[in-house]
């Protein structure tokens, strides 16, 4: 059993394990940066620990500081929240080689799931399906065309050397790929000095939803999933859960097919499944394993009625799951909106400053994540995310009224948030369909706002 | 001879350098012309360049590589070219 709990990290999710560790009857300490000492979570911890100053790479990133705080502190656990060095293989080594506990899986599963090769090919063992592509590299047409019937059009040729979309081409057809193929080996060969390409399916309109499960290394088990194709430059901005895209019958074969994964690794701990959802055949693709708690965690909370983050704090002790899988019951359904510091009016830039007023919603079917308070002024050397907005209710349409009803009671003076974004993007017609893909939001956002339905209504009603 | 100082434009972290190896983008006493860059300014995680917005000689910096600053505190002066 552990008594001291070390969380390393800063912002809301800091916030969200003292609460945590304080239900659980722990002492919570909070470790923190030379920027960070005037934090809403080091006022809530039991104790604080600087480890160093503002810039991450000092402080939050740097392991042989974190470890000697947390000998000095007499830690006997340690929480790495999200981000910073939450799936470092290195630091969870560090944490065990230093006797204490690590909250999350072991090193060997950290490295193992963060190489996207590995987690390729462990899914594949585990059964679970991923996006369809040449298992080698493929040499000549011929050669292409025995994959195609696997991989099907529209299909990708990627380079074996590519990477951040780089080196990557597309071909409809067989027309197409017997053009493309021999001026993409040609492009590889020239550009990254390695001629071998891959061929990958193309999912051009796909949705991004995840399955949280947890681990007790012998046993696992699903809390469904979210939905999370709400995205801007590969950020997360709106989720839900669940995912308005599934009916039971794929819900169940996407959930336990995140299980048997989990099983596959002995999975210890909270972790999440990312998987791209075809729309329009029905298919599921795993993509990547996050080994950590995730920021969308409270949707799964909402909807479930467990605490992830509670649970993962026994889990790391060694105690077995205490839920079945016919424990977990999805009831109603929940949203989580992110509340950055930045400005959607100039093109999301950040805009740090100082909270003058702040009022945050409440009432029934409403949660609050956040670390924000009236004079608390944030420092410009992190993330902007500085409120989850989360809000349950019994259906979807309620909640994103009810979603509506808390943007509307929100009040922040001091700087500029995304709450203008959300505001307007519940009212969108195809937001209120659950009709979007990962694509989505970036073209709402390049269309002129007066296109937008609700902005519509407001020079209609005046 | 015209003097200007260049002034954070928002709070952050200033970098003299494109990455932690490589040289200054610009050192004292040296020539630049309008829009070289003479500095990054981290917010939250994104990089914004500092450009000359006039063409001088940088004479010198007033703050060093990574030093936090505030919105308006002044990071070089640059005399102005005639």
């Amino acid at each position: 059993m552990i008594r001291r709990l070390l969380i390393v990290n800063r912002g809301e999710i800091a916030l969200r394990i003292v609460r945590a560790a304080q239900e659980s009857g722990l002492v919570s300490i909070v470790a923190h940066s030379e920027a960070d000492t005037d934090t809403l979570a080091v006022q809530r911890a039991d104790e604080a620990v600087c480890i160093g100053p503002a810039q991450a790479a000092k402080s939050y990133l740097n392991i042989p500081a974190i470890i000697q705080a947390a000998k000095a502190c007499q830690a006997d656990a340690v929480h790495p929240g999200y981000g910073f060095l939450s799936e470092s293989a290195d630091f969870a080594q560090a944490v065990k080689e230093a006797g204490m506990i690590f909250i999350g899986p072991d090193a060997e599963i950290i490295a193992r799931m963060g190489d996207k090769a590995m987690a390729r090919q462990t899914a594949i063992e585990a059964g679970v399906p991923v996006v369809p592509g040449s298992p080698h590299a493929v040499k000549s047409l011929d050669d292409a065309l025995t994959v195609v019937e696997s991989v099907g059009f529209p299909l990708l040729i990627k380079a074996a050397a590519g990477g951040g979309g780089r080196g990557i081409r597309v071909a409809e057809d067989r027309d197409a790929l017997a053009k493309q193929l021999p001026l993409a080996q040609a492009e590889a060969q020239g550009s990254f000095g390695d001629g071998r390409v891959y061929l990958e399916r193309f999912i051009s309109r796909a949705r991004h939803i995840e399955v949280q499960v947890l681990g007790d290394g012998k046993r696992a088990v699903h809390f469904f999933e979210r939905e999370c194709s709400l995205q801007r430059r590969r950020q997360k901005v709106f989720e839900e859960a669940p995912s308005p895209a599934l009916d039971s019958t794929t819900r169940k074969a996407l959930c336990e097919s995140a299980v048997a994964l989990a099983k596959h690794v002995g999975y210890v701990g909270a972790g999440t499944l990312e998987y791209l959802f075809d729309d329009t055949t029905g298919e599921f693709f795993f993509i990547e394993m996050n080994t950590r708690i995730q920021v969308e965690h409270p949707v799964t909370e909402m909807v479930t009625g467990f605490d992830l983050v509670r649970e993962m704090i026994r889990l790391a002790c060694g105690q077995p799951l205490r839920m079945a899988q016919e424990d977990i019951v999805l009831k109603g359904w929940a949203i989580e909106m992110r509340i950055n510091a930045e400005d959607p009016d100039r093109d999301f830039f950040p805009s740090p400053g100082k909270v003058e007023t702040l009022i945050w919603p409440a009432g029934p079917g409403i949660r609050i994540d956040s670390g924000l308070y009236e004079g608390y002024k944030m420092p410009p050397f992190y993330d902007s995310l500085v409120a989850k907005l989360i809000v349950w209710d019994e259906d979807r349409e309620s909640a994103l009224k009810r979603a509506g009803r808390a943007l509307d009671e929100f009040h922040l003076e001091g700087f500029s948030t995304t709450a203008s974004l959300h505001r307007r993007l519940i009212e969108d017609p195809a937001v209120k369909e659950g009709a979007f893909d990962t694509t989505f939001l970036e073209r709402w956002l390049a269309e002129p706002a007066s296109n937008h339905s609700n902005v519509k209504e407001v020079i209609d009603e005046q | 001879m015209t003097q200007q100082e260049i002034q954070a434009p928002f709070p952050g972290m200033f970098y003299r350098k494109p990455s932690p190896d490589e040289p200054f983008y610009v050192e004292e006493g040296q020539v630049v012309q309008v829009g070289d860059v003479i500095g990054l300014v981290e917010v939250m995680k994104q990089f914004v360049e500092l450009k000359a917005e006039v063409s001088g000689t940088l004479v010198s910096f007033a703050a060093d590589n990574e030093t936090v600053l505030e919105a308006g505190d002044v990071i070089a002066t640059l005399e102005v070219s005639e």
